[in-house]
């Protein structure tokens, strides 16, 4: 006698994912980062935490992001398809099912919102439940495939976990780290754009309105030159509000001017391997950029090295 | 279980089978991290003044 925990039914088209797939689904990459940048929310809250709620939570907020990047694949699955970037992923490539990998996003999507809830409170926990269906419902599902703003809007997604840091220790919304939020904000749209001028075909052929699809590359380096001109100031920011120090001014005032600099050399660059040098280096330092400014952060804030710049 | 007869049904292969084993284990691993998880945070919550309290 064959058991049946044994044999397979057909019909269904896969057995199950190995468990590498079922961590791919969950970003690690973007992971990481949003746990970085709630830490930096968390250290530039007025309050204080336990080390182990404080750990938990940010436990929480990643699972939380992870599970927004899983209904995205789940959701984008046919668009990942075509695309080289992403054709690789664990849907596309029938590893899992999409019904799989929406059971498995929606699960820690309600577990990591509850968890943050019992550890910290209920404001965090409603704002990691607005990102995550921010992300999945607003940006993938609506935005992502019927506007070129998609990642201006859904930018906010991406920038709210350092809000969530701080509401996690403070319990409150803070200014701080609402500046925060407005830096990764207008930080997005040359980031990604500097991409999408390279990758422009790709976007195109999976029918994803861009905005060098949409608007032409010519008014997407225009954009990238604007955002990168507003940018560079409101990174400096934290030190006109006292909380960002010394370290955090050079580095600021340094990233700024290398922002703004490579926006305008991917403004003059317009074809062939000039335009694909300028766009790449213009994407590799914004990531080089936001990651030094919130570093510093951390460090002025955690390391003891802080040294105001104002009078 | 109960199969349905108008089904024809295969037998897993053994590498089908060793990856359902890893997903059983790694399943097992993440319940006990949640237990662990949730014993920790009951602790830090409590306090540890959580049994000095008057009868």
């Amino acid at each position: 006698m064959t058991s049946a925990s044994h044999t397979l039914n057909p019909a269904l088209s896969t057995v199950g994912g190995d468990v590498p797939d079922y961590f791919a689904l969950l970003k690690p990459r973007v992971m990481v980062l949003v746990i970085f940048t709630a830490l930096v929310g968390m250290s530039v809250s007025h309050g204080h935490v336990s080390p182990a709620i404080g750990a938990i939570s940010l436990f929480a907020i990643a699972v939380g992001a992870g599970a927004s990047g899983c209904l995205n694949m789940w959701w984008d699955a046919d668009v990942d398809a075509v695309m080289t970037r992403t054709a690789s992923r664990p849907i596309p490539a029938g590893r899992i099912t999409s019904g799989e990998a929406l059971g498995f996003g929606l699960f820690l999507s309600v577990a990591s919102v509850l968890v943050l809830g019992l550890a910290a409170n209920v404001l965090s926990a409603a704002l990691l439940a607005f990102t995550i269906v921010f992300y999945a419902v607003i940006y993938s599902m609506w935005l992502k495939r019927s506007t070129a703003q998609n990642i201006v809007i859904g930018g906010a997604a991406g920038a709210l976990p350092p809000v969530i840091g701080q509401a996690v220790v403070d319990g409150r919304l803070g200014v701080e780290s609402l500046i925060l939020f407005a830096i990764i904000f207008i930080w997005t749209p040359p980031h990604f754009w500097a991409l999408a001028l390279i990758k422009a075909g790709e976007y195109a052929r999976a029918g994803i309105p861009m905005m060098p699809n949409v608007a032409g590359p010519e008014s997407t380096r225009r954009q990238i030159v604007w955002y990168s001109l507003f940018l560079a100031p409101l990174g400096l920011a934290p030190v006109a509000l006292g909380y960002g120090g010394l370290l955090y001014a050079v580095i600021g005032t340094v990233g700024g001017v290398g922002m703004v600099a490579l926006s305008f050399r991917v403004l003059h660059n317009r074809t062939g391997e000039a335009e694909k040098k300028a766009a790449m280096g213009l994407f590799g330092f914004s990531i080089l950029y936001l990651f030094a400014l919130f570093s510093a952060l951390l460090a002025e804030q955690s390391l003891g090295l802080f040294h105001s710049v104002l009078a | 279980m109960q199969q349905d007869p108008k089904i024809e049904y295969r037998a897993l292969t053994p590498e089908e089978e060793a990856r359902r084993r890893k997903r059983s284990v790694a399943i097992a691993l993440a319940l006990g991290a949640m237990v662990l998880l949730f014993f920790v945070l009951t602790i830090a919550k409590l306090g540890p003044q959580v049994l000095n309290r008057p009868l």
